[in-house]
């Protein structure tokens, strides 16, 4: 079985003379990986996502999903993802049921109305992620924590095998934030897809992964979050 | 009224202009470009001024230009080369300048050219009704089966592109409707205003849709409303029937602004 993301000696930078963003790296993660992406702002960990999923492509090495180039990858329909809020259309007036909706794009096709199965997988979303009362409603009356949820549903009723999260409790609440990490944690069991969860704090997943990568202009550590040298290990779990 | 024709003619492609333009503003002002309608309209002057200077139809022409000039500024937008505000400023001002060089060319720098910036319900004929009806009906239907994917594109544009939605060739089929919409409704809107029958209904209906299917749907109608409303005080008011249906869509706004305070 193919590995889910594998880069070989990737590197980038933004244009010719600006410095590299990233630089030589390796990486490989096995399918149904439940792997945190860490690293301070500006380290390289949103490039590193965007190569991965073939937004981006390398200057140097090759990126790989499924064992295919990540810049020509034939399944896109098997690839969720969050990006960070502000990329989001947040002030459209759509409801949860509307955004979830949206998730089954690809999988269910572009025409026409939505077939039964696609509306029944997007009821099941919605429901996955405990927002089955606020189906109808605005996504702007409802709290951060509960439109991330929403937008999580998005990206579970593609049915993903790999499903990656690029900041997904900025903007949060502490508790919120808690809740969000048990509810990855149950769902990477149920769905048993590669699951990709990036952010500049990984306290609230901490417990949940076996594994963090830690990016700072390429990967400086890659291991068990317990295993994380004190000299990166903020006791607030904030490595900005 | 109705027992004139041109009332009649003018009255048939408005209900279309009115159908449509909030239609294709809706993912527009999702979006944020809720201004490209300006820009483009600019780009159809031009058209229109080409029209002049080659002795044929100025309709054709503009349709013409205005597709060209919106799929140009989504291109530029796609490709990075210039941010959006800034292609937009391309577009209004190359097309304002060419508009104005072709007709002094042409010679043609007269008052019939108020027809087309301002709009005439006097000007609308047998033929202009069809290229609008077949047009707009084109438009409005490709709308119905694309919903989905526009709307999923103006929530998650990024999200849609990495599941392998065609997100750009989306965002280019919303720009030449745009297009198509500023041609098929200068002779009763004008080039100058049709913009404002594309933005002003969608951010009325969102003060008081509640999700974006009804936002979408009332927008239609109050579009719909303002120009048979704006048609009808224009013909017994001997006013600018442009002017006239972009006032009754503003003032939706502040009756949908005043509902909405009230619900509060």
């Amino acid at each position: 079985m193919p590995l889910a993301v594998e880069l070989q000696k990737v590197s980038f930078g933004y244009g010719r003379a600006a410095p590299p963003v990233l630089s030589c790296v390796d990486l490989a993660i096995e399918p149904g990986e439940f792997v945190a992406v860490a690293g301070p702002n500006g380290g390289g960990k949103t490039t590193l996502v965007r190569i991965i999923l073939g937004l981006e492509e390398p200057s140097g090495g090759a990126a790989f999903l499924f064992g295919e180039p990540a810049g020509r990858f034939s399944r896109r329909e098997t690839l969720g993802y969050l990006p960070q809020r502000p990329q989001l259309g947040g002030d459209v007036p759509a409801t949860v049921r509307e955004v979830v909706s949206a998730g089954r794009l690809a999988a269910g096709g572009l025409l026409g109305p939505l077939r039964r199965r696609d509306r029944a997988i997007v009821e099941e979303a919605i429901a996955k992620v405990g927002l089955a009362a606020h189906a109808d409603t605005p996504l702007a009356r409802l709290s951060g924590g509960q439109q991330q949820r929403a937008f999580i549903a998005k990206a579970l009723a593609g049915e993903p095998s790999l499903l990656v999260l690029d900041e997904p409790t900025t903007g949060v609440d502490v508790d919120a934030q808690e809740a969000l990490a048990v509810l990855l944690a149950q769902l990477h069991r149920e769905l048993q897809a590669t699951v990709l969860y990036v952010s500049h704090e990984f306290g609230a997943v901490e417990h949940a992964v076996k594994r963090l990568l830690l990016v700072r202009g390429g990967i400086v550590f890659d291991g068990p979050p317990g295993e994380l040298p004190g000299r990166w290990h903020d006791p607030s779990h904030v490595h900005a | 009224m109705l027992e004139l024709e041109f009332m009649r003619l003018a009255f048939a492609a408005g209900s279309i202009v009115g159908l449509l333009a909030p239609a294709v503003g809706f993912f527009l002002v999702q979006r944020r470009m809720g201004l490209i309608g300006d820009g483009i309209g600019h780009t159809a002057f031009a058209g229109v001024a080409a029209g002049y200077l080659l002795g044929v139809s100025p309709v054709p022409t503009a349709l013409a230009a205005a597709v060209g000039g919106a799929v140009g500024v989504e291109w530029l937008r796609a490709r990075r080369t210039a941010a959006g505000d800034q292609a937009l400023a391309l577009l209004f001002y190359t097309g304002i300048a060419a508009g104005v060089v072709l007709l002094s060319a042409a010679g043609a720098l007269n008052a019939d050219l108020f027809t087309y910036l301002f709009g005439s319900i006097l000007t609308v004929t047998r033929g202009d009704l069809v290229l609008v009806a077949v047009l707009g009906l084109a438009g409005l239907a490709a709308i119905g089966l694309l919903y989905r994917p526009l709307a999923g594109v103006v929530l998650d544009e990024e999200g849609a592109r990495v599941a392998g939605v065609p997100v750009t060739l989306l965002n280019v089929l919303v720009s030449a409707l745009a297009g198509v919409t500023i041609a098929v409704s200068m002779r009763v809107v004008g080039i100058l205003l049709i913009a404002a029958l594309m933005v002003l209904p969608v951010i009325a209906a969102g003060r008081v849709a509640w999700s974006m299917r009804s936002t979408l749907f009332l927008a239609m109608g109050i579009g719909l409303a303002s120009v048979l409303a704006g048609l009808t005080v224009s013909y017994y008011g001997d006013l600018a029937p442009g002017g006239t249906i972009v006032l009754l869509a503003a003032g939706s706004f502040a009756v949908a602004s005043a509902v909405a305070a009230f619900r509060r």
